[in-house]
């Protein structure tokens, strides 16, 4: 486990790596970058930048330095807007869009499994072809036009909901539903498709033959064993509410980290692109690597040691 | 009629009967092509995808209006027999937007699944078949450049390459090709220890022919069905990128950038997001059902 | 002897996209207490269609069984709904399955696996359960059980989940187990350990078997009596002895003399029975064994045979004991072992329908 651990740590360490140093090249190429040295900038942003970045040094003694400042968590000043930096908008952004994440999260897993298993036990019945031909739809629609729909139809025009902003469990609502439907769709076909395989299994077999009754074949042997795919899921599902909250937050005005990490693009911030992908890179690796260790402890074959099923 | 003796007289087998095979024998893919006929959902999505191409084609061409001249006296009309998509707040014509939109949309989900089928297949299939520390290597790398995040990833350098439909595509394409060459790995490494691959080799046949005659035939399903699902996915992170503003320049018409100049307006004038944004998802959902259906034809398992 | 169970021309069909398949074509046969019987035949001959229906255990639909009689201790299964089921399932019949790689949970840990029906049927409390699991799998002969019983099922090897699957099975102390081929999927020497336990066990708890198997081989050993199906229908059935020194039924020969053995020296060859079972979907006029019988008569191939009598337990489905029927030659490898069987009646009776 130890050592499945570790390993895991060093890959995650080198794609970290990786990151980092393109981020940090790939800005210094972009047009208008702050590290050009034809550039017209206010005397504030200037000092912030010659602070942290010491742009006087030469290019590999930047890039040595911005390594320790990642290292120390701290990502560097804005480019445009003097008194801010990049730690300073995680902090006021990240929880908000922790919040709204999380409350997808819960709504796509939820009612993804739900209506996965429904449409399993009732297959080829009108209940599997009616969630599966809905949840066909939802991984057609792409989270923003299922944002804009929510908003223009129930906020706009029913006016059930708020339209945007942020300030209540109901103004929370929309987004998170809109953010959640695409993974929740894609939820609930990889549940139903995985079900339906461990039904077919001899030991569902074995357990009906010892009397059990159908529920608790279904929540003990089935269920467990058809969600360890829907386990491994996981990892991509935070990448995609990740970038989905960027746009979402954006269509509702949600003050989120994601909302800041868009302005900053259209405003070509770059010193913020650079921090926040780095800083959201790191949230999904992380993600990536706790799903797997869940996943090692959940399946008991797999010997985390190899990093391999077992058979 | 008989006697009872006649009746009672050993007559023996009659194999020919016994062995008569009831199913007409059909070829691999004539069989995967009646079971992908038989998916109502699947060839709905098939119609749908012709009828989005045949527009995309002539779309263009069908009205009067071209997709980048402005009408400042004739913006943000609603859908009319004059303009049937509406205008835009530049009173250029929504339908021929929409349809110039469509073959930018369709050709760079096109294109990323081509150009991920050339690397992928490249890679994944030399890992696969070399096998050993060669595949260690190449899994490897493969490993790590996929633990980038994909969006975040395309997103730096649309900033960084500014944007265009080629550094689009090459955006999506830098680690696109991963899920490809790790299913043509999967399929060559199972592919290649099969008993007639083996019995192929004991017979002399060199990587070429194995490679040509095997293992790429017997993987093509996989692959088909992969790029099919590749196209979808592309044609929404364009969306994606116009929608965070990082889509084409002005004056071309994407699907992204339409809903993004759209979104806005959705208040006063919502069909400037509803056509693209209902395009978007269409040509989406048939590409998905076309994918799922020759996924779910291929499988032998589903076979009856 | 009280019989435990008496199957009356059972019918079962399955709905498939090539039309309705006749698995079970009219099967009757009883079954008394500590008796093995032992259902012989190839690959699609209905004998594990049978053995889970008496369960009830096939998927209905698109499984259904479409006519007969299953009666358990004078009891009707037939009409019993799933609910009913479930307190005849592991306490009163259980059932052991071909492939131990498969039939044990993945992720459950053995210890549960036995648990889990011991709870449901005896109401014995978790700590109980517990106890008993591990006597059980001692029982079954697997070594410190007090830590196999928290192992998972991986961590045992195939002879030792086959064990933890009879300890399943007989948990709940049934009255029948039926075992589908509970060796196949074993290694020779692992196979014999298995018939061995279960022979075992068996008169520890007088059990009552029926016991599934295309080995003939294997029916020798464990075997009281034996019942020989052929697409989906019993052609013979009589005691070991009967079958083994006595068949009548051409299939039988031909079952008998395709089975490999240290007496045939190197001259006999093994005689393999020619063409392939019949399509259930339709199944053929007249007796279903005959395109591939080289005893065929003419009116095999028009009249489905009868049901005759050779002795009090001895029944074979076969026109070739009519009495106007010629007498045929077995082949060799049978002829060599028929012993004169002095329980046999005069001469086969008739066996009027419904017997």
């Amino acid at each position: 486990m130890a050592k499945y651990i570790g390993k895991r740590l060093l890959y995650m360490i080198i794609s970290l790596w990786l990151i980092v140093t393109a981020t940090f090249f790939l800005m210094r190429v972009a047009p208008g970058n702050p590290f050009a040295s034809e550039k017209k900038l206010p005397p504030e942003i200037e000092a912030n930048l010659q602070a942290h970045y010491g742009l006087d040094k030469p290019w590999y003694q930047q890039y040595t330095d911005y390594l320790v400042n990642v290292v120390t968590w701290d990502f560097g000043p804005s480019f445009k807007y003097k008194s801010q930096t990049v730690n300073d908008l995680i902090s006021e952004g990240f929880p908000v869009s922790f919040l709204l994440g999380m409350e997808a999260i819960f709504i796509a897993v939820a009612l993804g499994v739900l209506f996965g298993v429904i449409a399993a036990l009732k297959q080829n019945k009108w209940q599997d072809y009616t969630t599966m031909a809905i949840a066909v739809l939802g991984i057609s629609v792409p989270s923003f036009i299922m944002a804009s729909f929510l908003q223009y139809f129930l906020a706009i025009k029913l006016g059930v909901f708020p339209v945007a902003r942020w300030e209540s469990f109901q103004h929370t609502i929309l987004p998170a539903i809109a953010l959640a439907a695409g993974p929740m769709a894609y939820i609930a076909r990889l549940t139903r498709s995985s079900m339906i395989e461990v039904l077919a299994n001899d030991y569902i077999k074995t357990a009906k033959a010892k009397g059990l009754s159908s529920g608790v074949i279904t929540v003990k042997h089935a269920m467990r064993n058809a969600l360890l795919p829907v386990v491994t899921y996981l990892g991509p599902l935070t990448a995609s509410i990740l970038t989905g909250s960027f746009v979402i937050e954006k269509i509702f005005g949600i003050p989120g980290l994601g909302f800041h990490f868009v302005t900053s693009i259209t405003n070509r911030d770059y010193t913020v692109i650079m921090g926040v992908t780095v800083f959201y890179s790191i949230i999904l690796l992380v993600a990536i690597l706790l799903v797997d260790i869940a996943y090692g402890i959940i399946d008991p074959r797999i010997k985390l040691a190899g990093g391999k099923k077992g058979e | 009629m008989q006697s009872t003796n006649d009746k009672f007289k050993v007559v023996g087998t009659q194999l020919s009967d016994a062995e008569k095979i009831s199913k007409p024998s059909l070829s691999f893919w004539k069989d995967v092509f009646i079971r992908f006929r038989k998916n109502k959902l699947a060839m709905f999505g098939l119609v749908l995808l012709a009828i989005l191409i045949f527009m995309a084609i002539f779309g263009p061409y069908m009205t009067e209006y071209d997709y980048k001249t402005n009408d400042l006296t004739n913006k943000n009309q609603p859908p009319s027999a004059e303009h049937w998509f509406g205008t835009d707040d530049l009173g250029r014509d929504m339908f021929t937007r929409t349809w110039e939109g469509a073959r930018i949309s369709i050709f760079i989900g096109v294109a990323a699944a081509l150009i991920d089928l050339f690397i992928g297949v490249a890679w994944g299939g030399i890992a696969g078949y070399k096998g050993g520390r060669t595949d260690e290597t190449m899994m490897r790398a493969a490993d790590i450049l996929s633990g980038i995040p994909y969006l975040l990833l395309v997103i730096l350098l649309m900033v960084v390459l500014g944007q265009g439909l080629g550094t689009m595509i090459l955006a999506m394409t830098i680690t696109g090709w991963i899920n490809m060459s790790r299913i043509v790995r999967g399929q060559v490494l199972m592919l290649k220890s099969q008993e007639y691959v083996l019995a192929s080799k004991t017979l002399g046949a060199n990587t070429t022919r194995i490679m040509g005659k095997h293992l790429i035939p017997n993987s093509m399903g996989p692959i088909l069905v992969t790029m099919t699902l590749t196209v979808p996915s592309a044609i929404f992170t364009e969306a994606y990128l116009g929608f965070l503003g990082l889509g084409l320049t002005p004056p071309l018409a994407s699907w992204g950038t339409m809903a993004n100049d759209g979104l806005p307006a959705l208040r006063y004038y919502p069909w400037r997001l509803f056509f693209p944004a209902i395009f978007i998802c269409l040509t989406i959902f048939a590409f998905n059902v076309v994918g799922d259906g020759l996924r779910d034809a291929l499988d032998p398992r589903s076979r009856k | 002897m009280e019989k435990v169970l008496e199957v009356k021309d059972l019918k079962v069909s399955f709905q498939t996209y090539g039309g309705t398949v006749q698995a079970v074509r009219g099967v009757s046969f009883d079954l008394h207490k500590g008796e093995t019987l032992a259902i012989v035949g190839e690959s699609g001959s209905g004998k594990s269609v049978t053995s889970q229906t008496l369960m009830k255990l096939i998927p209905m639909p698109p499984g259904k069984i479409t006519g007969g009689q299953i009666l358990f201790n004078g009891e009707d299964l037939v009409p019993k709904s799933d609910k009913e089921m479930e307190s005849i399932r592991g306490k009163e019949i259980s059932m052991i399955f071909q492939d131990p790689m498969t039939s044990l949970n993945p992720t459950m840990k053995v210890g549960n696996q036995i648990m889990e029906g011991l709870i449901k049927h005896q109401k014995v409390s978790k700590a109980d359960a517990k106890k008993r699991a591990i006597e059980l799998l001692k029982l079954v002969g697997i070594p410190m059980p007090e830590s196999r019983v928290n192992q998972y099922p991986h961590e045992f090897s195939g002879g030792m989940r086959q064990r933890a699957m009879i300890a399943i099975a007989l948990a709940a102390s049934p009255k029948l187990l039926i075992a589908d081929e509970p060796t196949t999927a074993l290694d020779v020497t692992i196979q014999a350990q298995i018939l061995e336990l279960m022979k075992g066990l068996q008169d520890k708890l007088d059990t009552s078997i029926i016991f599934i198997t295309h080995d003939l081989g294997v029916v020798a050993n464990v075997a009281d009596r034996v019942a020989v199906m052929y697409a989906g229908q019993i052609v013979e059935i009589g005691t070991v002895d009967e079958i083994f020194y006595d068949p009548k039924h051409p299939y039988t020969w031909g079952l008998l003399a395709s089975m490999p053995s240290l007496e045939n020296d190197g001259n006999d060859e093994l005689a393999a029975i020619p063409g392939t079972p019949p399509d259930l979907t339709n199944p053929p006029v007249g007796d279903a064994f005959a395109p591939r019988n080289k005893y065929a008569l003419a009116i095999d191939y028009e009249e489905e045979p009868p049901m005759f009598q050779v002795s009090e337990t001895h029944f074979a489905k076969t026109w070739l004991l009519h009495p106007d029927a010629p007498n045929v030659e077995p082949p060799d490898a049978v002829k060599q072992r028929i012993r004169k069987m002095s329980s046999n009646f005069d001469k086969p009776v008739l066996v009027k329908e419904g017997k």
